[in-house]
C-alpha cells in the first residue's frame, strides 16, 4: 500500500514535471482584439446566464456540504494546471488542454463556468493569453460549451452502460475538441470569409486548430481519468457526497 | 488496487509519450502557437494584415511585449498554483486513508485477542 502510493505520486510529480519543462509558447484562445466590438459584447451576454447559474449551482454544493469544497478546489486547480501546460502536437504547433473536463463531470457544467472564467481571466491579465475584450467568446467555448457536451456525453455513456472510464475519456476529450469547434466557429462568424461564407470561413479556421488538437485532447481525456482513479481511491466519502459514487461503491 | 496503479502508470505514461513525441519526431519544427496560425488565417481571409483594436492590459501597464522569458514565469506560477492546491488536497486525502486503513486493522487485532 505504502509502496504502491509512492509509485503513485512519484510517477504523477514525474509527468507534471515533464510538462512543467516543455518551451513555452502561445496558443489557444481568441487574442486580445481580435473580435470586433459587437461580438465582445455579445458573447458576453450569452455567458451571463450560464455564470449566474454555475454561481448558483456552486453555492448550492457547498451549503449541502462545506467539504466538497476540497473537491471544487481540486476541479478549479486541474484546469488551472492543464491550461497553463502547452504541449506541442503533431502539427508542429503548441497549443493547451482545457481542463475543465473533470470539473463537469464531477460537478455538473455549470459550476466549471465560474472556475474556467476564473483560470480565463488569470490569463488575460497576467498572460497576455486570451484577452478582456474577447473573455466572453473565451469563456464561451471554453468554460460553457465544452464542459456541456462533456456532460452530455459522460450521461450518455452512463446511460448506454459504456465502462466507467471509457465514458469519463470520452467526454473528456470530445469536450475539450468541441471546445476548439467553437472557438472557430467565433472566429468564422466574426470573420466571414470574402468569397464563400461563413462556413468556409470556420472550416478553415477548423483545419488550424483541430489537427493540433486532437492529440492534446486525448492527453486530456487520459488525465482526467487518472485523477478520478486517484479520487477514487483516496476521497470516496467526498465523491459519494457529492454524487459521483453511488452508495459510496465503486 | 494493484490493477488501478497498473493502469494508472499506463495511462501516464500513454499520455508523456504522446505529448512528447512530437517534439521529437518533428525535428526543427517551429511549435509556435495555434493563435498564431489563427491570426494569419484572419489575415488571409480578410486579405489585410489584421490589426487588433485592442492590446492585453499587462503590455500596456509595461509598455511592451510580455518579454518570452517573463511569460514562461507567470505561465509555472499558473502551473504551481494548481499543481499546488490539487496535491496539497489528494495528499491529505491520502494520509487519511492511511490512518483510517491502519485503525481498521487495529481494531481487527484488538477483537482477535479479546
Amino acid at each position: 500500500m505504502n509502496i504502491k502510493e509512492k509509485g503513485f505520486f512519484i510517477s504523477v510529480t514525474a509527468i507534471s514535471l515533464l510538462f512543467g519543462i516543455l518551451p513555452v509558447a502561445n496558443a489557444m484562445h481568441i487574442m486580445e482584439g481580435y473580435l470586433p466590438v459587437g461580438f465582445c459584447i455579445a458573447w458576453g451576454a450569452i455567458c451571463i446566464p450560464f455564470l449566474v447559474i454555475g454561481y448558483q449551482s456552486i453555492k448550492k454544493t457547498i451549503s449541502a456540504n462545506r467539504k466538497s469544497i476540497t473537491l471544487l478546489a481540486m476541479a478549479g486547480a486541474f484546469i488551472f494546471v492543464l491550461s497553463s501546460l502547452k504541449i506541442p502536437s503533431v502539427t508542429g504547433s503548441c497549443s493547451h488542454m482545457t481542463g475543465t473536463g473533470l470539473g463537469a463531470i464531477l460537478f455538473g457544467p455549470a459550476a466549471v463556468s465560474i472556475l474556467g472564467i476564473i483560470v480565463l481571466i488569470f490569463q488575460a491579465i497576467l498572460l497576455a493569453h486570451g484577452g478582456l475584450t474577447t473573455l466572453g467568446a473565451n469563456t464561451f467555448s471554453m468554460a460553457i460549451a465544452g464542459p456541456f457536451l462533456t456532460y452530455g456525453i459522460y450521461k450518455l455513456c452512463q446511460l448506454m452502460k459504456i465502462n466507467k472510464y471509457v465514458g469519463i475519456f470520452l467526454a473528456a476529450s470530445i469536450g475539450d475538441l468541441f471546445t476548439y469547434c467553437v472557438t472557430s466557429v467565433e472566429l468564422a462568424l466574426a470573420y466571414p470569409s470574402a468569397t464563400g461564407d461563413f462556413l468556409a470561413s470556420a472550416l478553415k479556421f477548423l483545419a488550424v486548430f483541430a489537427p493540433t488538437q486532437l492529440p492534446l485532447a486525448i492527453i486530456e481525456g487520459i488525465l482526467s481519468v487518472v485523477i478520478i482513479m486517484g479520487l477514487e481511491t483516496y476521497a470516496k466519502p467526498e465523491l459519494t457526497k457529492i454524487g459521483f459514487l453511488v452508495g459510496g461503491k465503486m | 488496487m494493484a490493477k488501478t496503479k497498473n493502469k494508472v502508470i499506463i495511462l501516464l505514461v500513454l499520455a508523456a509519450l504522446i505529448a512528447l513525441v512530437p517534439l521529437f519526431a518533428l525535428k526543427g519544427a517551429e511549435f509556435g502557437g495555434s493563435d498564431d496560425a489563427g491570426s494569419q488565417v484572419i489575415s488571409e481571409i480578410t486579405g489585410t494584415d489584421y490589426q487588433p483594436w485592442f492590446t492585453p492590459v499587462m503590455e500596456t501597464w509595461i509598455g511592451g511585449e510580455l518579454p518570452g522569458e517573463i511569460e514562461s514565469l507567470l505561465f509555472c506560477v499558473q502551473t504551481g498554483i494548481g499543481v499546488g492546491i490539487l496535491f496539497f488536497f489528494l495528499g491529505r486525502f491520502v494520509e487519511r486513508t492511511k490512518n483510517e486503513n491502519e485503525k481498521k486493522k487495529k481494531g481487527i487485532g484488538q477483537s482477535a485477542s479479546v
